[in-house]
């Protein structure tokens, strides 16, 4: 292989793994600090036993999500140091401002939330872990809007005499439509991965307790489905809206991506939906089945008769405006994935419907069947989340930076221009021990999270502010 | 003064935070096996865990400062993060993978009550404290001794190159000064029995990384030193002698300051030797990068001004209160019992 394949490879693999950790951390984040909010607010101490008892869950996901993160800072200059000279006056701005806006706010404050618990005030405490959510969020809409720069870059000028982009606006770099349509669309699927995991959780506790007889711990995991059904059912909500929108963006951002996604080879008023292919997508383009009539050209312009360009035109078109090449991305990976990103985002949706259902009027559920689902949905949205960006990203091949239809012309690169100039053996031994160290780490995480979701509640006493002279243990140290 | 100078400095200053803050905590991961010995393994473990925690609350905030280094050069000058982490690529590699090992490491060590599994994160802890360590002062030695980089700005040479005597003399230096740094703070942190083997050890490791560190100082200075960083040098110096003097007192709040202000005058020294080059090229001095062809537009560098101008008081702000906040030294009276779960019984 050569290097770009495996440098391509190592990029993909190793920020979608990174991404399996993060929306658990962004969308759990503010549901512990609830948590712990409405304990403090009610003096409830089964509040204080969840906040704990998922804390702990969070804690182990969020030092996964940070340690993959450093790599994430540093590959673009070891593997994409082509790619860095060219964005880097644009792209560089908006990770350097996360890391001093967001990273800094997250660890610091982490680090007071974990060990803090008798040695701040509870407000003060209580504080510490909303800015720790405050943090991931504000990380988020940074990253995405350097995202987005590479798939409508906007607020930049072309440099010919450097042979790169720069940056004309920050504002507009910041406020790209693109980002705006990210943001929220990121963060809710964030919302539906972790309300998912703690409403699934919860059901699976208060099912098993519930038929042991063990009415308190029944009744303390009772609200916290509820709790994270509606964190599920607002970010759903959210997630559909914002998809919308966002998709509506990319038919006119990038074409291809989306025609792609759809499998339209050829330019089609009144373009249905399809949903699913048998057979060959990237070289046939009659075998999508299924066809809803018209929904793809209304999901695009809200209109089920209007006319969406298929792969085919548009390579045309891109060949006369940027020369000789192959412009399409793979189509059976944008058009599966996509389906994929949805169709496990709707098994989130079936558990919020038969959540509500058996919590319905102060009910606890005690189906043996429904915890065991419960626990069996977990992975859909974390795999949705992950077909989202295999979708997005893979959809903008081949450019790093995709053109942008209606803004200054020279602001795009190929992802073969890129790659850095490295050996391929340097990045064979990365991704190789990248996928071993990872593979290790992905094992030892998900036996600690099960064993600590099994391990149940932990006893709720709510801590002593200690002095400088105390002697007696500290409430918590590793 | 210049933008692009600014910008020097502040990637300097980032710099700066990063080694004075990780610089310690990495010396205490590489002390565990010293310091955390006991004299059974219950009190050995209880030592483990008086050192870890001494960091436990701070390590992640102050590795943050080694992201917003990365993401600022990244920012401020594109082209010399792009030679220097394409060019560095496995030592950075390896720098990358000790720093997830370890970080892990200090999270989940504790997670499952079994001395086998301790043991395994123990290690994670140690040599991902020791590379980093040894691999920041053999970059830096190279970045400032010049590497050879073409007319395209690509590193030509290998990992040998990075290799040379110099560099690995400053590994060395950074090695030994983080040892030294990490024994100080450990004494400062806590009370009791590994207070006093932690005062031994800083008074025995002083002298040790004052022939290293002073042996490098002097090459640098030899070699690619200003006039004026020679006063980097003679700073260096006098505080790591005055550390060794108030080691040896038992002074060590004094001890600590003066291993920072070594740390603070090392990279003065580097960087102000690098200056205006960022990296020089050993092939040919047209092709060195410097803080001029290297750097982004004034644009971004304002807007890049006007952020870390806004943000970097309140960083330290916090950041600083959360020392303040975990102020009480530590010992091993104050460890709670081991809250892991027991590991899982063996089917036999």
């Amino acid at each position: 292989m050569d290097p770009l394949d495996l440098a391509r490879w190592q990029f993909g693999t190793i920020t979608v793994y990174h991404f399996m950790f993060v929306p658990l951390t962004i969308g759990l984040a503010p549901l512990v600090a609830i948590m712990q909010t409405i304990w403090l607010r009610t003096g409830d101490d089964r509040w204080l036993r969840l906040t704990r008892f998922f804390g702990k869950l969070f804690l182990i996901n969020f030092a996964i999500g940070v340690v993959t993160g450093i790599v994430q800072e540093f590959q673009f200059g070891m593997n994409w140091s082509e790619y860095s000279r060219f964005v880097g006056d644009v792209f560089g701005a908006p990770l350097a401002i996360e890391g001093l806006a967001a990273f800094f706010i997250e660890s610091t404050f982490l680090g007071l939330w974990i060990f803090g618990w008798d040695r701040l005030p509870r407000k003060v405490h209580l504080a510490t872990i909303w800015l720790v959510a405050i943090g991931t969020w504000l990380s988020a809409y940074f990253i995405l809007a350097a995202n987005s720069f590479m798939q409508h870059p906007v607020g930049v000028r072309y440099n010919a005499e450097r042979g790169r982009a720069e940056l004309t606006s920050i504002w507009k770099l910041l406020t790209n439509n693109t980002a705006l349509a990210t943001f929220p669309h990121t963060v809710a699927g964030a919302l539906v991965v972790a309300g998912t995991f703690v409403a699934a959780v919860a059901t699976w506790w208060a099912v098993r307790a519930q038929r042991n007889g063990d009415l308190d711990v029944a009744g303390t995991f009772r609200p916290a489905i509820r709790l994270g059904l509606v964190a599920l059912i607002i970010g759903g909500v959210a997630v559909a809206v914002s998809g919308d929108a966002q998709a509506k963006l990319m038919f006119k951002q990038q074409p291809m991506k989306m025609a792609s996604a759809e499998a339209l080879c050829n330019t089609e008023t009144g373009a249905g939906f399809s949903l699913l292919a048998i057979g060959d997508v990237e070289n046939r383009c009659d075998v999508r089945q299924l066809r809803i009539p018209g929904l793809t050209s209304y999901l695009a312009n809200g209109d089920v008769n209007s006319t969406l360009k298929g792969v085919n035109d548009l390579q045309r078109e891109y060949e006369a405006k940027y020369g000789p090449g192959n412009y399409k991305p793979l189509l059976p990976v944008t058009y599966w994935s996509f389906r994929l990103m949805i169709g496990f985002g709707a098994l989130s949706a079936l558990l919020a419907v038969l959540g509500l259902w058996f919590t319905r009027r102060g009910r606890i559920p005690s189906s043996q069947r429904l915890g065991r689902l419960a626990l069996w949905v977990i992975p859909a949205p974390f795999l949705a989340n992950a077909f989202g960006w295999i979708f997005t990203e893979m959809g903008r091949q081949p450019w790093a930076v995709a053109p942008n239809p209606t803004g200054v012309d020279g602001v795009r690169m190929l992802v073969r221009d890129g790659v850095s100039k490295v050996p391929a053996s340097y990045v064979v031994t990365s991704l190789a021990s990248f996928a071993i160290l990872y593979g290790v780490l992905a094992v030892v995480w998900f036996g600690l999270m099960r064993r600590y979701a099994a391990e149940g509640l932990p006893d709720a006493h709510p801590p002593e502010l200690r002095t400088q002279e105390d002697e007696r243990p500290l409430s918590f140290a590793y | 003064m210049e933008l692009t100078t600014v910008w020097f400095l502040l990637i300097a200053l980032l710099w700066t935070g990063y080694l004075v803050l990780e610089g310690f905590d990495f010396g205490v991961g590489m002390l565990l096996p010293v310091l955390g010995r006991g004299s059974d393994d219950a009190d050995a473990e209880t030592n483990h865990r008086v050192m870890i925690n001494t960091i436990a609350p701070v390590w992640d905030g102050n590795e943050v400062w080694l992201l917003v280094a990365g993401g600022a050069t990244f920012a401020a000058f594109p082209e010399w993060y792009a030679t220097l982490f394409s060019g560095f690529y496995l030592p950075l590699l390896l720098i990358l993978l000790a720093l997830i090992a370890r970080g892990i490491a200090f999270e989940y060590r504790g997670k499952i009550n079994d001395a086998g599994w301790r043991a395994r994160w123990d290690r994670a802890i140690f040599f991902g404290s020791l590379l980093p360590s040894l691999l920041w002062g053999v970059a830096f030695a190279n970045i400032v001794a010049g590497v050879p980089i073409d007319a395209r700005h690509q590193f030509t040479g290998n990992l040998l190159t990075l290799l040379n005597p110099y560099a690995l003399l400053g590994g060395l230096t950074t090695l030994t000064l983080f040892l030294l740094h990490g024994a100080v703070f450990v004494a400062l942190k806590t009370n009791g029995t590994i207070r006093v083997r932690a005062q031994r050890l800083a008074a025995r490791t002083a002298p040790v990384t004052l022939v290293v560190a002073g042996a490098f100082a002097l090459w640098t200075q030899l070699a690619h030193g200003k006039a004026w960083t020679w006063a980097a040098v003679l700073v260096a110096a006098g505080a790591l002698v005055a550390a060794v003097a108030a080691t040896a007192a038992a002074r060590e709040g004094v001890a600590f300051l003066l291993t920072t202000v070594v740390i603070v005058a090392a990279v003065v020294l580097l960087f102000g030797s690098l200056f205006p080059d960022v990296m020089p090229s050993s092939t040919d001095a047209a092709n060195s990068l410097t803080t001029a062809n290297a750097s982004s537009t004034p644009y971004t560098l304002k807007v890049m001004t006007w952020v870390a101008v806004g943000l970097t008081p309140f960083v330290l702000l916090y950041q600083g209160w959360t020392y303040w906040v975990f102020r009480q030294r530590i010992s091993s009276s104050h460890m709670p019992a081991a809250s892991g779960l027991s590991p899982l019984a063996r089917r036999t």
